[in-house]
């Protein structure tokens, strides 16, 4: 891992891939500029006398400009390369200004300006941009050779993959909702609905499953014979790598190991959230929004399961894949994995704050030698102050959102339609989710390490 | 003189397979959606808007095509690799470097990761078009397993190639079994389950234990998380797979607006 080459060997290493990269954005914007002007669907921007600045010359331009480009990164020109890369400076920077809290909250904060600004940003050649300054970005990032070794190891090209996948999708997606709710607003049936014309099966279906079948196999085939699946030395017992990580799939609960035990991150979390994904359908008594996309008329669900997919789910595994090195600390992107680099853990529970810092006492302690039952009450006495915050976080205050603003607005609408028992689940699978982000914060302000502290039994949340 | 097709499409053989002309007119597109096995999961006719791709994102189709190349490589892998700790390791060694359609390994891995997405972005679409809500209520719950039994066929093969990564992998992501509560020796609650001094959740015999077949990730592990990958998974997917598609037609088919 991060096994550093000399610059010259590195960019030999990396010119075919980078080279072809370039090309192919090339082709895609090319293909873009021809279809834009060939449909007649091309805006036309600005008008300078008689040339017609128009979208598909703008892709015709970005095409040009990709080309360009890629004849530098076959260059092997040090000082060429340095062109199409991101400033040493500005690496450094961004490593420096990256630790886990930066990142979620940044990543957070990402998407929740593309959701609020939803309707600027799903515009086409809004997208288009996005895309290829993400792509452009990705490629100039490939010339760091920390960059591209996290990023081409090979069980980390799927969630590259993923990651532009969920973009295309959740743009498309959010596409056909900003025009559905803009036709609701008017009073016009979703897109979904104009045309109800029936098809017969044979062809219009097959025909499409059968070429999805033969695209897939084609990609398939290419993924296959231009990417080795990985194949490291043998299993040994006695040889730990650092870092140990789980399958991708699964870092997103491995990184909450850093802020719950394993029973909670590994256990009872994972089981919420299968458990949660299947109440969705009985717990989301809103009839609206079958069948067709839309925002607006399920914001409450949309934003939730947004917040817990997107934010709590992929972006964990993110981070966990590319950002989180050795001993499981976290490193920028562009940043070397140091085995040695040390991390000052200064985490305190909730009951040391309480009895220490707030009421200036010792931590009440049972007396020596003390039967099991009174050693029991000493410890959820000493725990009263975080066994009594969590009881009521889960049991008192979904009641109180019902009855108080602002969130009574929200709320109070669920408890009338749900009633008492489905409104509870859907309020604590919420404020289950809710409570990772919660430590978090709690985390990185006031070092919390536990609200429930009870090494004794292993009890600890 | 009638041409070879025309032979071919007269004779016995080929009227007892096909029991119909071409679906070439508007009748026999009817008659070989009902008539044939493969195709007669499907409706014989839907919505246009239901079955555009941008619309269904064509992400359960594509989910169980790739369900059925890693059938097809896995089985084709299965004649070839050997789950034992002398084999694992240079079977696959040797499908890399000398074997022939090794490329089979490399189907399959990136196979089962593609899966994983695009399993995903099925359920992101289910979910965006809220065609979880009634009637279709229970067929989502059976998605969800069918989701979950997807990471649990990855994870169990992540384990056969018997490098580095596998193992230690498996040991990151079952240590969390030995934090179980109650069931697992290092998770609150397993010293509750004490008879005469006697602790009954040891590392040799919890939920971790049950996992693994042994204390630590070995041969037991091997066979366990191959026949659990080959086997068991494969079967309790295909049954579900089923009941999932068969509900979507019981359901009222691709969903649409009402």
């Amino acid at each position: 891992m991060h096994g550093h080459l000399p610059l010259d060997e590195f960019l030999v290493q990396i010119r075919g891939f980078l080279g072809s990269y370039y090309v192919a954005l090339a082709t895609m914007n090319a293909i873009a500029a021809l279809y834009l002007w060939q449909t007649g669907k091309s805006k036309i921007w600005l008008r300078v006398g008689p040339i017609e600045l128009s979208s598909s010359l703008a892709c015709l331009a970005a095409s040009g400009l990709f080309l360009l480009v890629s004849p530098i990164a076959y260059s092997v020109d040090p000082s060429l390369v340095d062109v199409i890369s991101i400033p040493k400076p500005l690496r450094a920077g961004l490593d420096k200004a990256m630790t886990p809290v930066s990142y979620s909250i940044g990543t957070f904060f990402v998407l929740a300006v593309l959701f609020v600004g939803r309707r600027w940003f799903s515009r086409p050649e809004i997208a288009w941009t996005g895309l290829n300054l993400s792509l452009l970005l990705m490629g100039f990032s490939m010339t760091d050779q920390n960059f591209a070794s996290v990023v081409t190891k090979p069980d980390n090209v799927p969630i590259v993959g993923l990651v532009f996948l969920l973009g295309f999708f959740t743009w498309l997606a959010t596409r056909r909702a900003v025009l559905n709710d803009e036709r609701a607003a008017r009073g016009e049936p979703p897109l979904e609905a104009l045309d109800s014309e029936k098809v017969l099966v044979w062809p219009d279906l097959v025909y499409t499953e059968l070429i999805c079948m033969v695209a897939l196999t084609a990609l398939m085939l290419l993924w296959a014979i231009g990417l080795q699946a990985p194949l490291e030395e043998p299993a040994s017992a006695m040889k730990t790598p650092n870092p140990s990580k789980a399958p991708w799939y699964f870092l997103g609960l491995q990184e909450m190991l850093v802020y719950y035990d394993p029973w909670m991150a590994g256990v009872v979390l994972p089981v919420t959230v299968i458990g949660g994904l299947m109440a969705i359908p009985y717990l989301d008594f809103n009839k609206l929004g079958n069948g067709y996309y839309t925002i607006t008329q399920r914001r409450f669900a949309y934003v939730t399961f947004q917040f817990g997919f997107l934010v709590l789910w992929i972006t964990l595994i993110v981070m966990g894949t590319f950002l989180r090195g050795p001993n499981w600390n976290f490193f920028g992107f562009y940043e070397t994995w140091d085995a040695h680099k040390v991390e000052a853990l200064n985490n305190v529970d909730l009951s040391q704050h309480f009895w220490i810092s707030l009421l200036n006492r010792p931590m009440p302690k049972a007396p020596e030698n003390s039967d099991l039952l009174v050693k029991i009450v000493y410890v959820v006495f000493r725990e009263l102050p975080g066994i009594a915050l969590i009881a009521g976080y889960f049991t008192v205050l979904p009641p109180l959102l019902v009855i108080f603003p602002p969130f009574s607005a929200l709320f109070r609408n669920m408890y009338l339609k749900m009633g008492f028992l489905r409104y509870m689940v859907m309020s604590n699978l919420l404020l289950t989710m809710a409570l990772l982000p919660i430590k978090m914060v709690l985390r990185w302000t006031i070092n919390l390490k536990y609200f429930i502290a009870i090494p004794e039994y292993l009890l600890n949340f | 003189m009638p041409s070879l097709s025309e032979i071919i499409r007269e004779s016995q053989i080929w009227k007892s397979i096909f029991r119909h002309p071409m679906p070439v007119d508007r009748r026999n597109r009817i008659v070989v959606m009902l008539t044939n096995f493969f195709l007669h999961l499907h409706p014989v006719s839907a919505k246009k808007q239901g079955i555009a791709l941008s619309y269904t994102w064509c992400m359960g189709g594509v989910t169980f095509f790739l369900f059925l190349i890693e059938t097809i490589t896995g089985v084709l892998l299965m004649f070839y690799y050997r789950p034992t700790l002398e084999w694992a390791y240079s079977d696959i060694l040797a499908l890399r470097d000398v074997t022939s359609l090794g490329l089979m390994r490399e189907l399959h891995r990136w196979g089962a990761h593609a899966m994983v997405i695009t399993v995903w972005l099925h359920m992101y679409r289910v979910f965006l078009t809220g065609s979880y809500k009634p009637p279709r209520e229970f067929n989502w719950v059976v998605g969800v397993i069918l989701l979950l039994l997807t990471l649990l066929l990855s994870f169990t093969g992540y384990l056969l190639p018997w490098d580095q990564l596998a193992i230690w992998a498996i040991t990151v992501g079952s240590n969390m079994a030995r934090a179980h509560p109650v069931l697992g020796h290092e998770g609150p609650g397993a010293a509750l389950l004490t008879v005469d001094g006697i602790d009954m959740i040891t590392n040799a015999s919890d939920a971790r234990f049950g996992l693994l077949g042994a204390r630590f990730v070995g041969e037991e592990t091997l066979n366990r998380f191959y026949v659990l990958h080959c086997v068991a998974i494969p079967l309790a997917a295909s049954l579900l797979i089923a009941i999932h598609f068969w509900r979507v037609r019981k359901d009222g088919g691709i969903s649409g607006p009402l």
